[in-house]
């Protein structure tokens, strides 16, 4: 492994699917028999505020739930101006963020008590807080494969390509058969492939010979 | 497949601290398990309750916190395993029947877990439910890692039938809601044999007889706890600070312990038994050092028994610096975090924190002020609570008395927010909008001029807005109480109330409907769909103009979440740019300004409104709002 313990964050917008995302990853991980602890902070979560998730990875211990400032080592990003929130408090110049591109304006954007960033800038701040960065419309993905809620999983994809998290099609499929059902298997999995696809070629030219394990 | 049951010792998989706690209590053979649901406890049970049938056990979401304890009580006191779970709000509602059960103890085993709220992360406080253990005089337990949730559960039924009494254990968001790796052990082949023996009544009176028994049975707890596993020392022998921690926080200072390289000089106190404390124990970690530093959330409760434990046994000790809440070292309020314990055991040592890059910091900096816009909490898209508070603002502004809007604990408590229209006036405890209400409408004979009402969910009406109707009816308050009947205790995952037609378990239950519970204690009763807002409001302001005694309205709509798992959205939205007139609408953009559903955002491109096709779901109401109909609603 690259790093022990390795640090991920899934941040996004209540409602994304940041919970499940960071379950089958940490299902997958404890199947091979890695230490996996999740932090999560919802409750709030369903109700419009920004959610995250912390997944830690180690060989050697069970680590706490919450990650150190600036020590997460991947931020998997379902809302670009999510990932420039998180990567001001735990990126680092190594951090390697993936990000889905397209915005969830909260209400307070909405109804013009503040502005949300121009994208382009935001794309381009988030490279400046970011070791590797790596954009991609998840949600736009999903939308055509009939749900939205499918953004987490294509952004599942994306992380497994180039050995960034060792996720398969056949370990992500029966940690989904375990935490939510048979009959979802499919769709997510179409989800997932579709993510691979989109990142592939970008991630294996990017960090070609830096692998998770 | 639930992993919850699986009958496979030595198995390793991934649970959450709750689900830890559910797996610890089936370990130990729990044979009744009941809950009000609240965060962040609500996973114990409904995990217990989804391998209920299979374990042969008996599950339930209870009317609230008090009833939960007395049934488990019943359990316990019929040699039966019980597990009650509450959130630490759940518990000041038990307590009365808490201390008096403590008193007459149990014959079986009860174990009370009370999940606590550092920072209020999904509560309306941060109450450090420990003091209730010490009050009480029941043994307390607080669990430092997910296998250690497990493996305290299964001990804690087996402590709570030898010492015959209540055994509470005391958990944390950062565990309840964190998820790790646990261990399986085996699953018992034999439970007790259930039986009330009658021939020995429980009863507290004379507490001069029973009380000393209470202390005896703490006692006996002490003397079996002593020697526990949960407690221990890790570190140098002679070091220059002590860590005294328990619970979230042992994580902390362990990883902090080694990011600054302090392992060779500071040590770790791990405490898993709070109450009592494991005093040998402590008094030998003690006379290593000079130094001492607390970490636990959100109270100074171990802190504060430390230093008595020091103060009673000052001869046999060094001179000790107690650093943390009482000190100033650590902010007497909110959780813990990593950032935090290094920033503290950093100053304390003079070790210097991990490397800080300087032009990340100041990049971050600017992030964080322009490039990451603020997310206020929100109604859910198509959230029947929206258009409920719509319909309240709409008929009260039409009143124009200044009329008082009371309310409580529910997703609805948003409602003294922006996306609520600021319309809740007060927000304290279950069912307290409506004890104030009726207060409030009470008031015109001492000269109050402004219409009193109140707001309450369907599982809290159930849960403790009963007792204030009946208050009201008999002292004849004229105020009136608006149920936002969402059929599901939404807020905490959706968990059945008495109003649904099926019990934890998933069997079919007796459902009892709220207007039928009004009309049975004579209030007038009226229900509506507060999607049709302008009925809605209509009806709301009718009711408030004329003085007889309380009146209700049932404003019944499905959660948009429990909805949208069940079908498809009813209807596609979609504006005509042709017809919104963007900033130029008389109520300068009414829709995304004012009504803030989040399915509808604003197009800075077009200066027009425009659907979030990823967010809306399909409800339509806005289509009823927009001032130049604009917002075209088609059936899906």
């Amino acid at each position: 492994m690259l790093k022990d313990p390795y640090n991920i964050i899934i941040a996004g917008v209540g409602g994304q699917g940041n919970v499940l995302g960071s379950q089958l990853i940490g299902a997958i991980l404890v199947e091979q028999k890695y230490k996996v602890t999740i932090g999560e902070t919802y409750g709030a979560s369903q109700r419009g505020g920004s959610v995250m998730s912390h997944v830690r990875i180690s060989r050697v211990r069970q680590y706490g739930p919450l990650i150190p400032p600036g020590a997460a080592d991947l931020i998997i990003a379902l809302e670009p101006s999510e990932a420039a929130r998180v990567l001001a408090h735990y990126g680092n110049s190594d951090t390697v963020a993936v990000v889905n591109t397209r915005p969830v304006y909260s209400i307070d954007v909405t109804s013009g008590s503040v502005a949300y960033p121009d994208m382009d800038e935001l794309l381009q701040k988030i490279r400046g807080l970011a070791g590797r960065t790596f954009f991609l419309d998840a949600t736009e993905k999903a939308l055509k494969m009939g749900n939205p809620i499918l953004a987490n999983i294509v952004m599942l994809g994306a992380v497994s390509c180039g050995g960034m998290l060792p996720i398969t099609e056949s370990n992500l499929g029966k940690a989904i058969c375990e935490i939510l059902s048979e009959n979802k298997v499919g769709i997510n999995l179409q989800a997932f492939a579709a993510g691979r696809e989109l990142t592939e070629f970008a991630i294996k030219e990017e960090i070609s010979g830096r692998n998770f394990l | 497949m639930p992993l919850l049951n699986l009958n496979e010792p030595g198995k390793e998989v991934l649970f959450m601290g709750n689900e830890a706690i559910a797996r610890g209590a089936l370990e130990a053979g729990v044979q009744v398990a009941t809950a009000y649901p609240g965060n962040p406890s609500s996973e114990i049970i409904a995990s217990l309750a989804g391998v209920a049938p299979e374990q042969g056990m008996y599950v339930e979401w209870s009317v609230n916190e008090k009833v939960a304890l007395e049934i488990a009580a019943a359990a316990a006191c019929s040699n039966m395993n019980a597990l009650v779970a509450m959130k630490q709000n759940g518990l000041n509602v038990a307590s009365d029947f808490l201390l008096n059960l403590n008193l007459t103890g149990i014959r079986g085993a009860l174990v009370m877990v009370v999940a606590d709220d550092p920072s209020g992360i999904s509560s309306t406080n941060e109450e450090d439910s420990r003091i209730y253990a010490k009050l009480a005089d029941i043994p307390l337990l607080e669990p430092s890692t997910f296998q250690e949730a497990k493996e305290m559960t299964l001990h804690a039924f087996d402590l709570s039938r030898r010492i015959g009494n209540v055994v509470m254990i005391r958990s944390v968001t950062r565990i309840s809601h964190a998820r790790g790796n646990v261990v399986l052990g085996p699953l018992p082949a034999v439970l007790p044999a259930p039986h009330f023996d009658t021939s020995k009544p429980f009863c507290p009176m004379p507490s001069s007889a029973s009380h000393p028994v209470l202390h005896r049975r703490f006692s006996e707890a002490e003397e079996i706890l002593h020697d526990s596993a949960f407690n221990f020392y890790e570190g140098p022998d002679n070091p220059e600070l002590i860590v005294i921690t328990c619970g979230a926080g042992w994580f902390f200072a362990k990883e902090a312990i080694e990011l600054l390289r302090l392992e060779a000089k500071t040590g770790i106190l791990k405490i898993g038994t709070t109450w009592p404390l494991p005093k040998e124990l402590l008094l030998k970690t003690l006379k290593k050092t000079e130094r001492v530093l607390f970490l636990e959330e959100v109270d100074p409760v171990l802190e504060n028994n430390v230093a008595s434990q020091y103060a009673f046994h000052n001869r046999q000790l060094p001179a000790i610096e107690f650093m943390g809440k009482n000190s100033g070292h650590i902010p007497s309020t909110g959780e813990l975090s990593p950032e935090l314990v290094l920033r503290v055991l950093s100053k304390i040592s003079g070790a210097p924190l991990p490397h800080q890059d300087e032009e990340h910091a100041a990049r971050a900096k600017e992030a964080l002020a322009n490039y990451a816009p603020s997310r206020s909490l929100a109604f859910c898209a198509g959230c029947p609570h929206r258009s409920s508070l719509w319909a309240i603002k709409k008929a009260l502004v039409l009143d124009g008395r200044d009329a008082v809007l009371f309310g409580d604990i529910g997703c609805y408590s948003l409602g003294i927010f922006s996306t609520g229209f600021f319309q809740l006036k007060t927000l304290h405890a279950m069912g307290s909008g409506t004890g104030m209400a009726c207060g409030f409408g009470k008031f015109a004979d001492v000269g109050v001029t402004q219409p009193s009402l109140a707001v309450c969910g369907d599982s809290t009406f159930f849960h403790s807005v009963v007792p204030g109707l009946i208050n009201a009816v008999h002292s004849g308050s004229h105020f009136l109480l608006i149920v936002l009947d969402n059929n599901a205790t939404a807020m905490t995952g959706f968990q059945p109330h008495p109003g649904s037609p099926v019990n934890a378990m998933g069997s079919p239950a007796v459902a009892i409907p709220i207007e039928d519970v009004c009309r049975a204690i004579g209030m007038e009763t009226t229900i509506r769909d507060p999607f049709d807002l302008e009925e809605t409001s209509r009806t709301i302001y009718e009711l408030i103009q004329e003085r007889s005694g309380p009146k209700a309205l049932v404003l019944r709509h499905e959660c948009a979440l429990v909805s949208a798992r069940k079908s498809k959205p009813r209807y596609k939205l979609r504006v005509d740019p042709e017809k919104c007139i963007g900033e130029n609408c008389g109520c300068d953009r009414l829709c995304t300004r004012v009504f803030k559903c989040p399915g509808l955002i604003w197009d800075k491109a077009s200066a027009k409104s425009k659907i979030d096709e990823a967010i809306c779901a399909g409800c339509g109401v806005c289509a009823d709002i927009c001032p130049a109909r604009a917002i075209i609603r088609e059936e899906a």
